[in-house]
């Protein structure tokens, strides 16, 4: 028998009184050796950023491992590695920052490596239910071109998948909706 | 206690899924409502690329002890020196996947208006009381079998600046972890019989009647306890694997 799903209804004007926590940006703890930051800011189709989203991202550590109940791999070695954050805010200025070390690379199914990417889900008022992308990394050239899921991504919207270098780590903008007149910015998201 | 049960709870490795049920199309609201205005310029209009389920989809964090989460976590009423005002109640059920196999040790957390339909929050100024023994957030983990339970007060209806008159039915907010980042869900928990579901596009962009009404809860006298609070029940159902190793062929 297979029961039906709890249908998903929005995150609300309110979360930020539930969700945020003061440790939550922190995949890994701060002072990990290798940490970066990456941040963006999120915009709508007006091309506004948007002052109120939670952002969450999961990943493996950089030998390719997960801090999750299964285990996977042995699971991650990395002290205090969480390979979890979550950003939330109530009335900011639609820029989200997170503490993380670049992941490595894991497979897929079929046996093949992924490039080096994290899970992201971008929550908000407005939006009835998640929507999901990831961060792959601009200068990962080799191992994005080798990349599965990437593969499925038109040409030219794979841009808008990759966070660029910049000091103290890397730079990820999010539009939830294509300004007018440029749909190709829009960020890719995916039918999980 | 009938529920020492033989059904079956996961083993966290043997039974990990590779692969999460893809859902129906229609079983979620459109990211595109117009009703809900907000919607509008917040909703991809590109189409969905499909996401293959590899080990990042198909594990995901433990956050019980990163949260420390504590039993008076769980006590809404319980957060002050005071009690709150309004209707003690206690909301509980089971966290499940599309298997019926219970989740347990998975986060459960929860944020609502006070009894007279207000938040905590800076952004919430219309004119009805605060309650300064009430913050109204609480979290908990859910136990072997699936269980959760919180202790809270029953939040009020309020209004909104979507249309004309507009009025959110009284709700609980519920964010699920699961075990998974594919299982990850942030719902609404509402109350039986509320007047305001005909009139609310939230409640209604899930546009299957059954589909609305797993969200729900069910008032259980069985769990009210006398002289103290009544009882709502809530189960809630995540994703679950695609197919078993043993299913068989039809």
């Amino acid at each position: 028998m297979i029961f039906p799903t709890t249908p998903s209804q929005t995150v609300g004007p309110f979360f930020a009184i539930g969700l945020p926590w003061p440790e939550g940006p922190y995949a890994v703890p701060p002072g990990t050796p290798g940490a970066i930051r990456i941040r963006g800011t999120i915009y709508d189709g007006a091309g506004t950023p948007i002052p109120d989203h939670l952002i969450e991202t999961w990943q493996a550590d950089p030998d390719g491992r997960f801090c999750d109940l299964h285990g996977y791999g042995g699971g991650s070695e990395l002290p205090g590695f969480r390979g979890f954050a979550r950003h939330g805010v109530e009335d900011g200025d639609g820029t989200y920052e997170i503490v993380t070390v670049k992941p490595g690379r894991v497979p897929e199914p079929g046996g093949r490596l992924q490039a080096p990417h994290i899970d992201v889900s971008v929550f908000a008022r407005g939006m009835l239910n998640r929507v999901v992308t990831r961060i792959y990394f601009a200068d990962e050239e080799q191992a994005n071109a080798e990349d599965p899921v990437l593969a499925r991504v038109a040409a030219d919207r794979r841009h808008t998948l990759l966070a660029t270098p910049e000091e103290g780590g890397y730079r990820f903008d999010i539009r939830i909706q294509a300004p007018p007149g440029s749909p190709g910015l829009e960020t890719v998201f995916f039918d999980l | 206690m009938t529920e020492q049960s033989t059904e079956t709870i996961y083993d966290p490795i043997v039974d990990t899924p590779g692969n999460y049920l893809r859902e129906e199309p229609g079983a979620q609201p459109s990211l595109d409502y117009p009703p809900y205005k907000s919607t509008q310029l917040r909703h991809p209009k590109q189409p969905l690329v499909y996401l293959p389920h590899t080990i990042t989809e198909v594990t995901g964090p433990v956050l019980g002890e990163a949260l420390a989460v504590t039993p008076q976590d769980a006590d809404l009423t319980a957060q002050h020196s005071g009690e709150p005002i309004g209707e003690r109640i206690i909301v509980f059920g089971r966290v499940f996947d599309t298997e019926g196999k219970p989740l347990r040790n998975t986060l459960v957390e929860i944020w609502q208006a006070n009894a007279a339909g207000r938040y905590l929050h800076r952004w919430d100024r219309w004119p009805a009381p605060l309650d300064p023994n009430f913050s109204g957030a609480g979290r908990c983990v859910t136990d072997d079998q699936g269980r959760y339970r919180f202790t809270t007060i029953k939040p009020g209806p309020y209004p909104w600046g979507n249309h004309y008159n507009a009025w959110r039915p009284a709700h609980i907010h519920f964010s699920l972890m699961g075990r998974a980042f594919a299982q990850r869900l942030v719902t609404q928990m509402y109350f039986p019989g509320d007047p305001f579901f005909p009139y609310d596009p939230i409640f209604n962009s899930v546009r299957d009647e059954a589909a609305r009404q797993r969200m729900v809860s069910r008032f259980s006298i069985h769990d009210t306890r006398p002289n103290w609070a009544h009882a709502y029940e809530f189960d809630i159902y995540l994703r679950g694997p695609a197919a078993t190793p043993f299913e068989e062929a039809h």
